[in-house]
C-alpha cells in the first residue's frame, strides 16, 4: 500500500508539470510546423528537456511547501512576537535588497541599459563607464526593492489600504516620465518586472501573509498580499531618477 | 557547436541557482541566529525544502534550455524576419502594422503559454488558494494572469511595430487599473496588484526579450536599443486588469445566480 501511495505522490506532481508545459509545446509546434513549415529539430533533446522541466516543477512545488513557505511564515510570526518594528523593517530592507542585487535578470537588463546610455551619449563609450553605469543601476534597483518591502511591511502593520499607496506610486511614475531622459523610460518600465525572482516571490508572499495573520485585525487576503506589487513599482521611479541624475 | 552534455550543463545551472539563493539564505539565517535568537522549527525539513527548490529550479531551467528556448528564440527571430513577412504579405515596400499578423498571434500565444508554466506564479496561486480557503482557484488565477500577459505582449509587439510612445500606453493602463480598483471586490485587489510583478521571470523573460529584440531590429525605423524595451512592462500591467476582471466576473455571476433563485 505504502509503495503505491509513494508512487502516487511522485507521479501526480510530474503529471501536473507536464500539463503546465503543454501550452508552450503546442504553441511552438504549431508555429514551427504550420506557420514556418519546418520540421522540429532534435526531438531527443526536446523529450529530455520536457522530462527535466516536469521533474523540476515537481521538486520546486514540494520544496515550496517544505522550505520557502514555512520559513517566510515563521519569520513573520517570530518578528511579530518579538515586537521590534525596527528589526522587522531592517529585515524587510535586507531581504528586498539582498535578493535583488544578485538577480541574473537584473544584471542582464543593467548591462543592456548601459549600452543604451552609451548609444544615447549619456555616458562615455568605454567599458569602464558602462560597467560603472550598470553597477549603479543595479544598486539603485536593489535599494528601491528594499525600500518597497519596507513600505509594504509598514502598510501591513498599520493596515493602510493598498490602492492609495499604489495610486500614489503611479502618479510618481507619470511625473518622473515627464522629466526623465527618453532613453531611460523603456528600461525603467521594464525594471519593475524583472526584479522579483522565482525564489523571492514565494518567500516575500509567505512573509506578508504570515504578518497579516499574526497581527490582530488584519485579513491575510486583503492585507497579506501586495509586497510584490510595491517591489515592481518603486524600481520604475528610482531608475528614472537615476537616469536624471547621471 | 561546442559539445554540451545535458547533465554537466545541469550541474552548472545548479551552481548558478545556489549562488542566487546564497544571499537570501545568509539574510534569513543571520536574522534567525543574531536577531530572533530562535532556531528554525523543523530545520532539517526546511533545509531539505530549500534543496528541493534549488535542484527543481536547476532541472526546470536546464529543461527549458534543452527543449524550448533555442527553438522559441529562433522562432521569434524567424517570424520577425523581413523575408518571412514578405512571404506572407507578398510585398516588401512600406510595410504597415497589419503586415505582422503572425507576430501578434505568436506574441499572444507564447505570452499565455509561458505564464502558465511560470513557477513564481504557481507559488502565489497556491498561497492565494490556501489563504482564501479555496475561493480563488489555482488554475483560475493562473489563466487570468496568463490572459493578461498574452494581451500585454501582443499589444506590446504592436507598439514596437507601430513605433508609438510607450508611456501613453502605460498611463492609460494605469487609469484603467485605478478605475477597476473602485469596482473590484476588495479581497482581490492586493493579489491583482501582485500578479503584475510575478508574471515575468524565468520562463517568460528570455522568450519575450528575444521577440522584442527581433522586432525592434528588423522593423524599419526602429532601434533594437531604444525600442526593444517595454514588453516586460506590458506583461506586468495587463494581468492586474485581467485578474480584477476575473474577480468582477465571478462576483457578478455569483450575484446573478443567487438573484435567480
Amino acid at each position: 500500500m505504502r509503495a503505491v501511495d509513494n508512487l502516487k505522490h511522485l507521479l501526480a506532481p510530474l503529471l501536473s508539470g507536464a500539463r503546465d508545459l503543454l501550452p508552450i509545446v503546442l504553441v511552438i509546434a504549431f508555429f514551427q510546423l504550420a506557420v514556418l513549415q519546418q520540421p522540429i529539430p532534435n526531438v531527443g533533446e526536446l523529450l529530455l528537456g520536457t522530462l527535466f522541466v516536469m521533474i523540476g516543477l515537481a521538486l520546486f512545488v514540494r520544496g515550496l511547501e517544505m522550505g520557502l513557505f514555512p520559513v517566510g511564515e515563521n519569520m513573520a510570526y517570530a518578528f511579530a512576537s518579538k515586537g521590534s518594528l525596527s528589526w522587522l523593517l531592517l529585515f524587510a530592507f535586507a531581504l528586498g535588497f539582498g535578493t535583488t542585487v544578485a538577480e541574473p535578470a537584473l544584471i542582464a537588463v543593467a548591462a543592456e541599459a548601459a549600452e543604451v546610455a552609451a548609444a544615447g551619449q549619456m555616458i562615455a563609450h568605454t567599458a569602464q563607464a558602462k560597467e560603472d553605469y550598470a553597477d549603479g543601476l543595479r544598486l539603485t534597483v536593489a535599494v528601491s526593492v528594499g525600500f518597497a518591502i519596507v513600505i509594504g511591511v509598514l502598510r501591513i502593520i498599520r493596515g493602510w489600504p493598498i490602492h492609495y499607496l499604489i495610486i500614489a506610486g503611479y502618479i510618481g511614475v507619470i511625473i518622473m516620465t515627464a522629466f526623465a531622459p527618453p532613453e531611460i523610460i523603456g528600461i525603467a518600465y521594464d525594471s519593475g518586472g524583472v526584479t522579483t525572482s522565482t525564489i523571492t516571490v514565494p518567500l516575500v508572499t509567505a512573509l506578508g501573509v504570515g504578518l497579516a495573520s499574526s497581527i490582530k485585525g488584519r485579513n491575510p487576503m486583503i492585507d497579506g498580499f501586495g509586497l510584490i506589487a510595491f517591489a515592481s513599482l518603486t524600481p520604475m521611479i528610482f531608475v528614472m531618477a537615476y537616469g536624471m541624475v547621471i | 557547436m561546442p559539445t554540451h552534455h545535458p547533465f554537466s550543463e545541469l550541474l552548472y545551472t545548479l551552481l548558478g541557482t545556489i549562488t542566487d539563493v546564497l544571499p537570501i539564505a545568509l539574510i534569513i539565517f543571520g536574522f534567525q541566529l543574531f536577531v530572533l535568537h530562535k532556531p528554525i522549527p523543523r530545520i532539517g525539513r526546511v533545509l531539505a525544502g530549500f534543496a528541493y527548490v534549488l535542484i527543481g529550479l536547476a532541472f526546470f531551467l536546464e529543461g527549458l534550455e534543452l527543449a524550448l528556448f533555442p527553438l522559441g528564440k529562433l522562432m521569434a527571430a524567424q517570424l520577425t524576419d523581413p523575408a518571412f513577412i514578405a512571404s506572407v504579405t507578398h510585398h516588401v515596400n512600406s510595410l504597415d502594422w497589419w503586415d505582422y499578423p503572425w507576430v501578434y498571434l505568436f506574441a499572444f500565444a507564447i505570452g499565455f503559454a509561458t505564464t502558465i508554466a511560470e513557477p513564481a506564479l504557481l507559488a502565489v496561486a497556491i498561497k492565494a488558494n490556501q489563504v482564501s480557503a479555496g475561493t480563488i482557484g489555482v488554475m483560475g488565477l493562473r489563466v487570468a494572469v496568463a490572459l493578461g500577459v498574452a494581451i500585454g505582449i501582443a499589444l506590446g509587439t504592436y507598439r514596437i511595430v507601430s513605433g508609438t510612445p510607450l508611456h501613453w500606453y502605460i498611463i492609460v493602463g494605469y487609469v484603467v487599473v485605478v478605475i477597476q480598483t473602485y469596482f473590484a471586490p476588495r479581497i482581490i485587489i492586493a493579489l491583482a496588484y501582485d500578479s503584475g510583478g510575478v508574471t515575468t521571470s524565468t520562463v517568460t523573460v528570455p522568450l519575450v526579450a528575444a521577440l522584442g529584440l527581433g522586432l525592434a531590429s528588423t522593423v524599419p525605423g526602429r532601434s533594437a536599443l531604444l525600442d526593444g524595451f517595454g514588453l516586460i512592462a506590458f506583461a506586468s500591467l495587463f494581468p492586474m486588469m485581467t485578474v480584477m476582471a476575473y474577480a468582477q466576473l465571478s462576483e457578478w455571476r455569483a450575484r446573478r445566480a443567487s438573484g435567480a433563485n
